[in-house]
């Protein structure tokens, strides 16, 4: 079987149905939607279409709360430096950002520390959660932000956004959510939630990648991270990507379309994988003993074997993965995520992430549960560890 | 990072892989804890010859694979060539190798060094490679490397 795709959390690809919604805006609908004369009318009118769509998808009480950016790291970026350097102009304030969060809020956290603030790092419990009460004890009087993602990347769990803004709030802070992973794949809305910010990420949904979306409270504090001819209501300056803010509304519309019939269908596929490794190989478990999980997250802890080598046997076989092994990385240490939330640093090597999306068929989950327990058999034989770790070869 | 065709042929196709029962000198390097970890068993005949070798390993593509190739290299020569071979040798041979993974030759050199020592040992001779850091098990093969970027976490 070639091209097994598992790996749906790290990209999508383009839908079909939104490839074909974007295409006037290359070649007919080109104008831009800054210019008053009609070819420019049409394409701010495309935009404004686009955004509207995504406002109600979101439950935004405004359409001039979407943003649409370039990705979701700038999504996040824009929502720590941007409202922070509005709110806390000079420093000072503290923030606090989960310990598992994506590197694009993890890195500008670091920023942020070298330029003034205090930043917490609010550990997940073994459990994969973020916990309301840990947020809670976190809280100091100069709190000014908080982020917490929606749900995690490499575990897939999910975290109650909700009761974290409700904290945030009671204490003076902003709250804001990284929710590239959960948009579309889990109901989701501003204003049930209760956020002030929001980031999201066109690839992730089976739109093109170069487009993300932020949603930005009416009201709240921000310094646009990107100066210039004003566009998105002075929030991000630079031509828009019209095709790409129609793809996403499009991609984001037939995401909610499906969800209802999607996630229970991924759920089962999800759970058929996961109880097909861990019954057919000893010393396997699924990563965290979440109580809330996302239907398109399979987290898998094979131990005795390295995250890159199952990667690299499984490529072999058109089966694409990740893993949160140092290995696959380039960075030389496993997963933070993964150590965040306690696991062992030599039970983090063999870290394993299979992600279902939208063509993912029962074909593929039995075609993985065939081939990979012999991946890991002969990579545990050849281990000089694995018999005196585990006390067998199997 | 893009591994070259031989690095994945003894990735995928790993030569010599087993131990020794038997061995005259055994090597085992590296930590479970960073990932990597390698045995190498060595038979030695009279003169000084290794004459049959094979290697365990756990870990990344890279570290199968520098395993493998080093075995082949180590094979008919004296005890001598055997721990003089370099990491760089060892990663020139297999077509060169990504920059975050020279660490993993180090491995497979070392592992080498210490079965060498170890029968020598035996035989109360003087011991030729000296101390190797990563037989310790407590040591961590990226600790001279710069790791980028810090992550202070509360």
């Amino acid at each position: 079987m070639d091209n097994v795709y598992f790996d749906y959390a790290a990209t999508t690809p383009v839908d079909e149905r939104v490839l074909e919604a974007m295409m006037p805006f290359f070649t007919e609908r080109w104008g831009n939607p800054s210019s008053l004369y009609a070819l420019g009318r049409d394409g701010y009118r495309g935009l404004e279409d686009a955004r509207e769509r995504v406002a109600t998808a979101i439950g935004a009480a405004n359409p001039s709360e979407v943003i649409f950016t370039g990705c979701g790291t700038e999504s996040d970026n824009a929502a720590l430096i941007g409202i922070l350097s509005r709110v806390a102009p000079d420093g000072g304030a503290h923030v606090i950002v989960s310990a598992y969060e994506h590197h694009a809020i993890l890195e500008p956290a670091h920023w942020l520390e070298k330029h003034g603030y205090e930043v917490t790092y609010l550990k997940p419990r073994v459990d994969g959660h973020i916990h309301a009460e840990d947020l809670q004890a976190a809280m100091r009087e100069n709190t000014k932000f908080v982020s917490v993602m929606h749900g995690n990347n490499e575990i897939g769990t999910i975290n109650d956004i909700k009761a974290f803004a409700e904290i945030a709030h009671a204490g003076g802070a902003l709250m804001h959510t990284d929710a590239a992973q959960t948009l579309g794949k889990l109901p989701f809305d501003v204003n049930e939630l209760g956020v002030d910010a929001a980031s999201f990420s066109g690839h992730k949904i089976y739109a093109p990648k170069g487009i993300g979306a932020f949603y930005l409270k009416r009201g709240t504090k921000f310094e646009p991270q990107l100066k210039g001819g004003g566009q998105e209501g002075k929030k991000r300056s630079g031509t828009q990507n019209t095709a790409g803010a129609v793809g996403f509304a499009t991609a984001l519309e037939i995401m909610l379309a499906e969800q209802a019939t999607e996630a229970p269908r991924l759920a089962a596929l999800r759970d058929k994988l996961l109880n097909g490794v861990t019954s057919a190989l000893e010393n396997t478990e699924v990563t965290t003993p979440a109580t809330n999980r996302m239907p398109n997250i399979a987290p898998l802890l094979i131990k005795g074997v390295e995250g890159e080598a199952m990667l690299l046997q499984l490529d072999n076989k058109g089966i694409a993965v990740s893993t949160g092994s140092a290995c696959s990385s380039g960075s030389l240490e496993p997963s933070h995520v993964l150590l965040s939330c306690g696991v062992p640093q030599e039970v983090a090597h063999g870290s394993l992430r299979l992600s279902l999306g939208r063509f993912t068929t029962a074909e593929h989950v039995d075609y993985f549960l065939e081939v990979f327990p012999p991946i890991v058999e002969r990579l545990r034989a050849m281990s000089p560890v694995y018999a005196r770790m585990f006390g067998s070869a199997s | 990072m893009l591994y070259s065709e031989k690095v994945m042929d003894h990735f995928n196709n790993p030569r010599n892989v087993g131990v020794i029962e038997d061995a005259d000198g055994v090597g085992e390097v590296g930590n479970p804890v960073c990932g990597d970890m390698m045995k190498i068993t060595i038979k030695v005949d009279d003169s000084d010859h290794i004459n049959d070798i094979k290697f365990q390993t756990l870990g990344c593509g890279a570290a199968i694979a520098t395993s493998s190739i080093v075995t082949e290299m180590a094979r008919g020569m004296t005890l001598d060539e055997a721990v003089a071979i370099s990491k760089q040798q060892v990663a020139d041979e297999l077509g060169g190798l990504p920059p975050a993974k020279m660490h993993c030759s180090v491995l497979a050199t070392d592992g080498l060094k210490v079965a060498v020592d170890d029968y020598l040992k035996k035989h109360d001779r003087e011991p030729i490679a000296g101390e190797i850091k990563s037989s310790d098990p407590n040591f961590d093969p990226h600790g001279d490397e710069d790791h980028g970027h810090d992550h202070d976490e509360a």
